[in-house]
């Protein structure tokens, strides 16, 4: 019933060769949010090319979760373009059809499904048709029990595949999630602050996981551990008050006195 | 194609149980009222068989109630207007079955229009001469109410607290509706002194029964239809809805359409529910629509455990029973007693009898299925250095 | 048309002549006939007779009795009998009670309102003259004249020209200029009675009366139209304040802190019952001060709903903070306990609140009517709505309340005792609900289902108006409570509440978080 809905409204701009406006996977152009006369987001400007990584960190309020909410269609920009794939006006969409052109997000609060098994958390994120009709009868029933144990194998929690989502430690929420956005395969991953609560041990895991996962998928990662954004080997933007502050290798950025001056301190 | 992933039975133990009994007492009820006699100390008066028809019907509503508020977290504070529609519905099908049998002797027009000065029947009365248009509306009238209602509600991200407001000014809009003598459906008294069903004498003993009968399957087959949704991949993603909205949304997922669904086919069943109800206790009135039915209705399925199905049915037959038991003996202590219920229940049985019943004798059983303790991912480690 | 003539006739001879016609008056009152004893009304009225207003009034009350021997009249007063010509205590035996029929009874009524016109009273002077406007009776012409010249109050004039405006316009022969005179007048008064008068003209032989009555009809219907929508805002606000004082306490409990109070109802009947309790004590024990009962009532209302409140959050509440449905069915089970709790104990019958003197009675106001009652009301509404403003705003109370509210755990590590806080918040919106009980038990049946009647309306105008915002639930009572009134006379209460319902519940899809809700991220958390 919402299939109309999905329909992806493409910009029709001139013949089909010129119809991608961009070559980046993810585009971001003066984007501007306001709340109630706080301006979250001043004039953002960003590029994501297909297959990249990129860490953004940034002081609180810089605007880093503002920015996914106007990826992912959960918060509407003033003004300001945000093409996905070159084609997908972001700004049009909302959530269900962004997620399904191939975003995925991953939470700063890990956000799982508490009542479901690890197991249908993963099944709930596969790929596939997401019709509430057609689920009634039969799809998904039969999904590839081989892919989800993979993917589970991946995130080390196919020893906890029976579990209740909400016994799960904080780590391991953070893990389900990141096991949901690989079920998910989409092109593009959102990943907010992945490493928050974990110990050393776990977050040069996870650094190592999203390394692998880059390997075939662009992934932006919001991050506040220097270490991590550091072990993530990428470049790396730096945001400040709603717009892009300084933008280059780890090195360069951490070096930038500004940035120093706004975020890394003295 | 890989292997498959286990699906849940669509009978579970409790539900065999519960189908067990509803076969067994369907079984009882015909055999204690029809074939022994009226002497013995037996035989089930036929007023007794209408009352746990009632009763049925009753369950039937907190079933459906149950579908939405256990598994979909909407909790409505208006099932009673899916009820009462679904009633009425039934209602008018008997009424244009009385013909020229009524006090005035109208061939077509009920007493209450003839006492009206109605010179013609409205045009949403025709049709309701005929049982199939007349069943057919006793889904099409709930439903449509509840597509229209559900889809701009759910689409617009009314939720919570919110959704219940609305849905209890919903049908308290329809009761002050249905008590104005202008909506052509017998104002304040509503529809009542039926005589006949499908033919047959509507208070005869024969037919009460069948219409016990019928209420039971209802049930059944309402049971069956909410189960087989909730075990079914759609059934997974409502509970995921119920859990974490948002995130069913960035997963892809459009929340507002599995919530329609559900809520449409639960308006469906409390209609029929209403249907079943109605001549059974031979009126509906606009009070049927009154806020406080629906709250109560909600109290069913708490006492018996939300998101359990065969809870609400037992929750709903239970507290009316105690009802009936009540006032009969003691008037004033009954909405006590329900008050208390509403109270204790929330405090102390938040998942009700049969929420808890499950969590003591399936607990013990997880138990041993609990597997084994957390480890680090070292494959995950593995896996990135490969 | 004889008693015209005989006024007539009266008039112009002239109080010399008075003697002669007042005593034949007095003859003919004592006869068996109805058309004599008019006739002598008339003639009583009109002879100047100093005991004229005394004896037609007796004969009004059935007090003027004749003796049919001799043709004398006494008015009975008291126990005593007076002699009706000179006032003089009398005695008298075989007295019958001179009779009135519809016909002698408007004569009493004109001739009361000839006398009135020479009343010293300015007052009399003018209900006189309005009582001539209804008569219309060409005869008092000559009357409305003579008192005109005399006539000094600007209000009295106004009257008399209007009611000489009426008989003009009643009276056949007059001439031209002076009915477009008369129109002109009539029009300047602009009430229903003028409207009739002038619409009764649309067949009026000349063309020019035709078209000024025309004009004018329009002119005052222009003018009724905007009193009659001026009358429903009226009736809107008065409404709208019924809706605010019942929301108000929601707008703390729910709009503040989160809790959905089913119960709030029953708060509002628990003020309007501790109103009849303290009336009754009053009224027992200090008669003296049974004036302000409603005003003792306040503080005491506050206090027992408020102590119920802070009984039901402590024991009940307190454990389902976090689960706001859970926490709509225990309340609403709480509620199906105070109601039967209150009927078990006062009865399911309705009690009676009495209004003290100050809110009984109407006013107009540019034509206007307006009940004291209703008055206090909307002013009791606004001063409640302003002290609450002010309890939250600007005491330390009231910034620990939004502290915790806003973030539990900080206000805690700060050092504030949330517990306490959210049982005195609660108590602030039950015992405020408390104080509407007691306004509400002045225009409301007061039965313990009371509060029921209020519960829904009040959710809807917290929820219309915002979660959260005073300022919203002020607005959006007074924007329903308008709407309502103002839809009223096209569709009539039912459909008007329905389409307002509809209404709600249709606006609350596209603003899911009411008219002046908070954007931005904390909201959607």
């Amino acid at each position: 019933m919402s299939e109309a809905d999905l329909l992806s409204p493409e910009p029709a701009v001139g013949p089909a060769t010129e119809r991608r406006l961009t070559r980046a996977l993810l585009y971001l152009d003066d984007v501007r949010v306001t709340f109630d006369g706080y301006r979250a987001l001043r004039g953002l400007s960003l590029t994501l090319e297909r297959g990249e990584m990129r860490a953004i960190i940034g002081p609180n309020g810089a605007g880093k979760t503002t920015m996914m909410d106007v990826i992912t269609g959960k918060t509407r920009p003033d003004t300001g373009a945000a093409v996905f794939d070159g084609v997908h006006d972001l700004t049009r969409l909302d959530e269900p059809a962004i997620a399904d052109l191939g975003i995925g997000r991953k939470f700063q609060k890990p956000t799982v499904f508490e009542s479901h098994t690890v197991t249908d958390n993963i099944v709930l994120a596969l790929k596939g048709p997401r019709r509430a009709l057609a689920s009634l009868f039969g799809w998904r029933n039969r999904v590839e029990a081989a892919r989800v144990e993979e993917i589970l194998v991946t995130v080390g929690l196919i020893a906890h595949r029976g579990r209740p989502a909400a016994d799960l430690s904080h780590g391991q929420k953070q893990w389900l999630e990141i096991g949901m956005l690989l079920a998910q395969d989409p092109k593009l991953l959102l990943v907010d602050e992945p490493v928050a609560g974990m110990t050393d041990a776990e977050t040069e895991a996870t650094a190592t996981l999203l390394r692998a996962i880059a390997r075939d998928h662009a992934v932006m990662v919001v991050e506040h551990d220097m270490h991590f954004v550091r072990a993530l080997a990428c470049r790396v933007t730096c945001l400040h008050e709603g717009a892009v502050l300084a933008e280059g290798s780890i090195d360069a950025v951490s070096g930038d006195p500004r940035v120093v001056e706004v975020y890394l301190g003295r | 194609m890989g292997a498959t992933l286990p699906r849940p039975a669509l009978v579970d133990l409790k539900g065999r149980i519960f189908l067990g009994a509803l076969a067994a007492i369907c079984l009882a009820v015909p055999l204690l009222n029809l074939v022994v006699p009226e002497g013995s100390g037996l035989h089930l008066p036929t007023y007794l068989v209408s009352l746990f028809g009632k009763y049925l019907a009753f369950a039937l509503l907190a079933l459906s109630l149950d579908l939405v508020w256990g598994y979909c977290g909407i909790l409505s504070l208006g099932h009673g207007a899916f009820f009462g529609l679904g009633g009425y519905a039934m209602g008018m099908y008997l009424m244009r079955q009385i013909g020229p049998r009524g006090v005035y002797g109208n061939p077509v027009l009920p007493d209450f229009m003839v006492f009206l000065n109605y010179t013609e029947l409205p045009w949403y009365w025709l049709g309701f001469d005929r049982f199939p248009f007349a069943a057919l509306m006793v889904l099409a009238v709930p439903g449509l109410l509840a597509f229209v209602f559900g889809w701009l509600a759910f689409r617009s991200r009314v939720t919570g607290v919110y959704l219940s407001i609305i849905t209890q000014a919903m049908t308290f809009a329809l009761m002050l509706a249905f008590f104005r003598n202008d909506m052509g459906l017998g104002g304040n008294n509503g529809l009542t002194d039926f005589k006949d069903i499908l033919g047959f004498p509507v208070q005869a003993q024969g037919v009460r029964v069948a219409l016990f009968l019928a209420t039971a399957a209802a049930l059944a087959i309402g049971y069956l239809i909410a189960r087989f949704m909730t075990v079914s991949a759609y059934g997974k993603v409502l509970i995921a809805v119920r859990d974490a909205e948002p995130r069913t949304r960035f997963l892809g997922y459009r929340p507002e359409a599995y919530k329609t669904l559900a809520f449409v086919v639960s308006a469906m069943m409390a209609g029929v529910a209403g249907a079943l109800y109605v001549p059974q206790v031979g009126i509906i009135n606009p009070s049927e629509f009154a806020p406080t039915n629906s709250i109560e209705a909600v109290i069913w399925v708490a006492v018996g455990g939300r998101g359990t199905l065969v809870g609400a049915a037992l929750g709903a037959i239970l507290v009316n029973y105690a009802k009936t038991l009540l006032t009969g003996a003691l008037p004033d202590a009954w909405l006590f007693a329900l008050g208390a219920l509403f109270v204790l229940v929330t405090l102390f049985l938040p998942k009700g009898i049969v929420g808890t019943a499950i969590e003591r004798f399936g607990s013990r059983r997880a138990a041993a299925r609990l597997p084994p303790e957390p480890e680090i991912p070292g494959k995950l480690a593995e896996e990135g250095r490969g | 048309m004889i008693r015209l003539l005989t006024l007539l006739l009266c008039l112009l001879a002239g109080p010399a002549l008075a003697q002669a016609p007042g005593d034949a008056a007095y003859a003919r009152l004592a006869s068996d006939s109805y058309a004599e004893i008019e006739a002598g009304i008339v003639g009583l009225g009109a002879s100047g007779d100093p005991r004229a207003g005394a004896v037609i009034g007796a004969l009004a009350d059935g007090r003027l009795l004749s003796r049919p021997a001799d043709r004398a009249l006494f008015i009975r007063d008291g126990s005593g009998l007076v002699e009706a010509r000179t006032g003089a205590p009398a005695s008298a035996e075989g007295l019958k009670p001179v009779r009135a029929n519809n016909k002698v009874r408007r004569a009493i009524e004109a001739a009361m309102g000839g006398l009135n016109l020479t009343s010293p009273d300015p007052g009399k002077r003018r209900e006189a003259a309005d009582a001539m406007f209804k008569a219309r009776d060409a005869g008092a012409l000559p009357a409305l004249d003579a008192a005109l010249a005399k006539e000094a109050d600007a209000s009295v004039r106004r009257a008399l020209t209007e009611a000489r405006a009426a008989v003009i316009l009643a009276r056949p022969g007059a001439a031209e200029p002076e009915r477009l005179a008369a129109i002109q007048t009539i029009a300047g008064r602009g009430d229903g009675d003028a409207l009739g008068l002038l619409r009764a003209l649309s067949a009026d032989p000349s063309e020019a009366v035709r078209a000024a009555a025309d004009r004018g009809v329009r002119t005052v219907e222009t003018r009724l139209a905007l009193i009659g929508a001026a009358q429903n805002v009226w009736y809107g606000i008065s409404l709208g304040s019924v809706l605010l004082l019942a929301a108000i306490g929601l707008a703390i409990t729910f709009g503040v802190m989160g809790i959905i109070n089913m119960a709030h109802g029953e708060m509002v009947m628990l003020g309007a019952y501790t109103t009849f309790l303290v009336q009754g004590a009053i009224r027992a024990h200090a008669p003296a001060l049974s004036e302000w009962s409603l005003a003792a009532s306040i503080p005491a209302a506050f206090l027992v709903a408020g102590a119920v409140g802070v009984l039901i959050e402590r024991s009940v509440i307190r454990h389902l903070y976090g689960r706001p449905l859970e926490t709509l069915l225990a309340t609403f089970g709480i509620s199906l306990v105070l109601q039967q709790g209150v009927r078990s104990i006062f009865g399911p019958t309705n009690r009676e609140v009495s209004a003290p003197a100050f809110m009984t009675g109407a006013f107009d106001l540019f034509g206007l009517s307006i009940t004291w009652g209703r008055l206090w009301i909307v002013v009791f509404s606004f001063g409640v709505f302003l002290g609450l403003l002010f309890v939250l705003r600007r005491t330390s109370f009231g910034l620990k309340t939004r502290a915790v509210t806003q973030n539990r755990r900080m206000a805690a590590a700060m050092g504030i005792r949330t517990p306490l806080v959210d049982a005195l918040t609660f108590g602030l919106g039950s015992g405020i609900a408390g104080i509407a009980g007691v306004a509400l038990s002045q225009i409301d049946n007061v039965s313990p289902n009371l509060g029921q009647g209020y519960i829904i309306d009040s959710f809807l105008v917290v929820v219309f108006g915002g979660v959260g915002n005073l300022w919203g639930t002020l607005v959006a009572a007074l924007t329903l409570g308008v709407a309502n009134k103002l839809f009223e006379p096209y569709l009539g209460a039912v459909l008007a509440k329905i389409a307002l319902l509809v209404f709600i519940i249709l606006f609350i899809q596209k603003r899911p978080r009411g008219l002046f809700a908070l954007k931005g991220r904390a909201v959607e958390s």
